[in-house]
């Protein structure tokens, strides 16, 4: 009833306007008296500051390392999907196999639009397996068989000689191209085009190396060869039933989801499985070692955000002890505020608008001292990618500090919203 | 104006209660200049507070303007307060870190007024009292005449009906106070309703009505013509 009469005998300001004055008299209120007590707003934003700081640090730091590793990942292609049979444990148990069938492949070719390139891959290394030798050198490395697509699909591409090639497929030719690391382990030299390597008993020629992919965790991801697809068959006399898989990729990472979907129901419907029967085949994001990797990360940044979560509370008690003390100290002026007719509610936002706008800077600071410090750390660590800061961990920061400010000023704010007007006034 | 129908207020004090303010009866018109006088410790203050809706009496019923205040809740009061009522104390009881424009104005920000329309009738306030040239001053940059003119502008600035002052020359010489009280008598003639709480002859004389207080009872009731007024001519 009150603040109503006050509005409508006075000017007839409307509601909302009038409460935008109040809160800006209340902002400008808030600033003016921490700028009083410049020092001691400082040391009461301490707290929020060093909590902050640290979590915009560590974050700055983690974000900044996934960044990096998810950029290394994106030259394996992260637009790719790998569809491979699966064999349920209780059919394995009974030594029953899933096979995809080699017309899978050309039914996902031409008939899920969106998809860019399809290659099959298998094992070529056999039963057993095989050692891979140039002369007295042996290397020991993953060997795959594949087609020409499969360069587009992986996004990797030869640095010296060619690819292998449809007619190396259809011909069965014996020639590989190999990664880095096996040219080094099989003591090649820099550009081994033409020189011939021994995998069991046959001989192949080298007609191509890759573009080394360098190192994710310690391995290299570069110890590999590969060979025609048929050529692989043959080699590995599997012809029947081969255990391929199909890597692809697709054209919008957007629609990564969705193709997923259709090939699965195309899948089913080619391997006639019925509805409720499980899937003998399973789709895999190629990229989930990067995506581990993410995981991982956001667990140590979630962690951390935890942990400083708890000394940001401190910093609260913080925030809330000075206004307390400020309450007290301000006795006489709420008081004064009070005889001329501010209500409850005012006094209360006022000291709530406080205590946040304190922690709010105290949370700025933090911001810009945190990415300051993961920068200094960065730069100290050799080869240590630069720090990202992420938009949600600021607009996090502000906010939970700005929270922090809220549920830590209550208590101070209702204590002066309380005050009786007299006694308040009479206060010395 | 106002009317107190047996008002009292005790104050509790460890095991007994002390009453400051007994069966008050009194009936203020609109446009009256009232000293409320007495020794110290009979009640002055209380009665001021208790008139000014900062303090509840315990018993009895007062109406203010046509409204009963004794059942109204805090933010009531404060509306009450806000509009109807402006203060003056003894001690100025001004904001030390505002100028004397924003101290002014401070009364307008509860009724949702811009902070343009505020400062612009806070002026207006200060012209009244004569500080216009001292808008920017803080508080300690002004002497004490010079603050009291400021708190004066601050109990108009709101357009009240009723200007209550609790000995509003008591920290100040005497020239000084003599400029309060003809300030004083200037919006008596402008049509405002004034209680000024002294215990100072010089002060009671500008008023048309004493009133006495004695150990918290009105002990005396009377006109009088003033013995000092402003001339027609000032
Ligand atoms: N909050 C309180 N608690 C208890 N007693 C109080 C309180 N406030 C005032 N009193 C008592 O009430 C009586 C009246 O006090 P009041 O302040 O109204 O006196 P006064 O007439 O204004 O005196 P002075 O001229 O010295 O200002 C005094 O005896 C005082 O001790
Ligand atoms: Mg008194």
């Amino acid at each position: 009833m009150t603040t109503n009469t006050i509005n409508n005998v006075d000017m007839g300001a409307n509601r909302v306007q009038s409460s935008f004055y109040a809160v800006q008299e209340c902002l400008r209120s808030a600033l003016a008296s921490i700028r009083a007590h410049g020092l001691r707003s400082f040391l009461t934003m301490l707290g929020i500051i060093i909590g902050v700081a640290s979590v915009i640090c560590v974050i700055a730091l983690v974000q900044g390392l996934s960044q990096s590793i998810s950029q290394q990942f994106q030259g394996l292609g992260s637009n790719t999907l790998t569809l491979r049979a699966d064999t349920p444990l209780e059919d394995a148990l009974r030594g029953k196999r899933n096979r995809l069938k080699v017309s899978d492949l050309d039914q996902l070719k031409f008939r899920i639009e969106g998809i860019r390139n399809v290659t099959p891959v298998v094992f070529a290394s056999g039963r057993g397996g095989a050692d891979v030798r140039n002369g007295s050198n042996i290397a020991a490395g993953q060997m795959f068989g594949t087609t020409e697509s499969y360069q587009e699909v992986q996004q990797t591409f030869p640095k010296y000689g060619r690819f292998l090639t449809d007619s190396d497929d259809v011909t069965r030719r014996r020639v590989v191209v190999i990664g880095e690391q096996m040219r080094r382990d099989l003591k090649l030299p820099e550009n081994p085009v033409g020189r011939f390597i021994q995998i069991g008993s046959e001989w192949f020629k080298v007609v191509g190396s890759m573009e080394p992919r360098g190192e994710m965790f310690g391995l290299s991801q570069d110890n590999y060869l590969l060979m025609p697809y048929q050529t692989a068959l043959a080699v590995t006399g599997v012809i029947i039933q081969p255990d391929l898989w199909v890597i692809f990729s697709v054209a919008d990472l957007n629609a990564m989801e969705n193709i997923k979907d259709r090939v699965t129901s195309l899948i089913r419907q080619l391997h006639q499985i019925k509805p409720g029967q499980p899937d003998d085949f399973k789709i895999e994001a190629s990229d989930t070692l990067a995506k581990s990797f993410k995981e991982i990360s956001t667990t140590i940044t979630l962690v951390v955000a935890g942990i400083v979560g708890i000394s940001l509370l401190v910093g609260g008690v913080g925030i809330m002890n000075i206004m307390l003390v400020s309450v007290t100290e301000r006795t006489r002026e709420i008081g004064i505020a009070k005889a001329l007719g501010a209500p409850r509610q005012f006094i209360l936002m006022q000291f709530l608008i406080e205590a946040m706008v304190l922690a709010v800077i105290g949370g700025l600071i933090g911001i810009a001292l945190g990415y300051a410090l993961g920068f200094g750390i960065a730069k100290m660590i050799p080869n240590f990618p630069d720090p990202a800061v992420p938009w949600w961990a600021v607009v996090g920061a502000c906010t939970f500090s700005g929270l922090i400010g809220i549920i830590f000023g209550i208590l101070p704010a209702s204590k002066a919203a309380n005050l009786a007007p007299i006694d308040a006034l009479r206060y010395e | 104006m106002i009317t107190l129908a047996g008002v009292g207020k005790t104050y509790r004090l460890g095991e007994t209660d002390f009453a400051a303010l007994m069966d008050i009866d009194l009936l203020i018109n609109r446009n009256e200049y009232v000293a409320l006088t007495g020794a110290s410790g009979s009640g002055k203050s209380t009665m001021m507070n208790v008139l000014g809706c900062l303090d509840t009496p315990t018993v009895g019923h007062y109406t203010l303007d046509g409204e009963a205040v004794a059942g109204l809740d805090e933010d009531a009061l404060a509306g009450v307060r806000n509009r109807k009522i402006g203060f003056v104390f003894q001690n100025f009881y001004l904001r030390a870190r505002a100028s004397a424009l924003d101290n002014v104005a401070q009364p307008l920000i509860y009724r949702g007024i811009s902070p343009a329309q505020r400062h612009a009738r806070a002026r207006e306030a200060l012209t009244r009292v004569g500080l216009e040239h001292r808008l920017m001053h803080k508080p300690n940059e002004l002497s004490g005449g010079q603050r009291q003119r400021v708190a004066i502008a601050r109990a108009l600035v709101g357009r009240p009906e009723l200007l209550l002052a609790d000995e509003p020359t008591g920290n100040l010489d005497s020239k000084t106070a003599v400029e309060i009280m003809e300030l004083f008598s200037e919006l008596h003639r402008d049509g405002l309703t004034l209680v000024v709480v002294t215990h100072e002859p010089d002060v009671a004389a500008y008023c048309h009505r004493v009133v006495r207080l004695h150990d918290g009872r009105i002990a005396e009731d009377r006109t009088q013509i003033p013995v000092k007024h402003v001339s027609a001519a000032a």
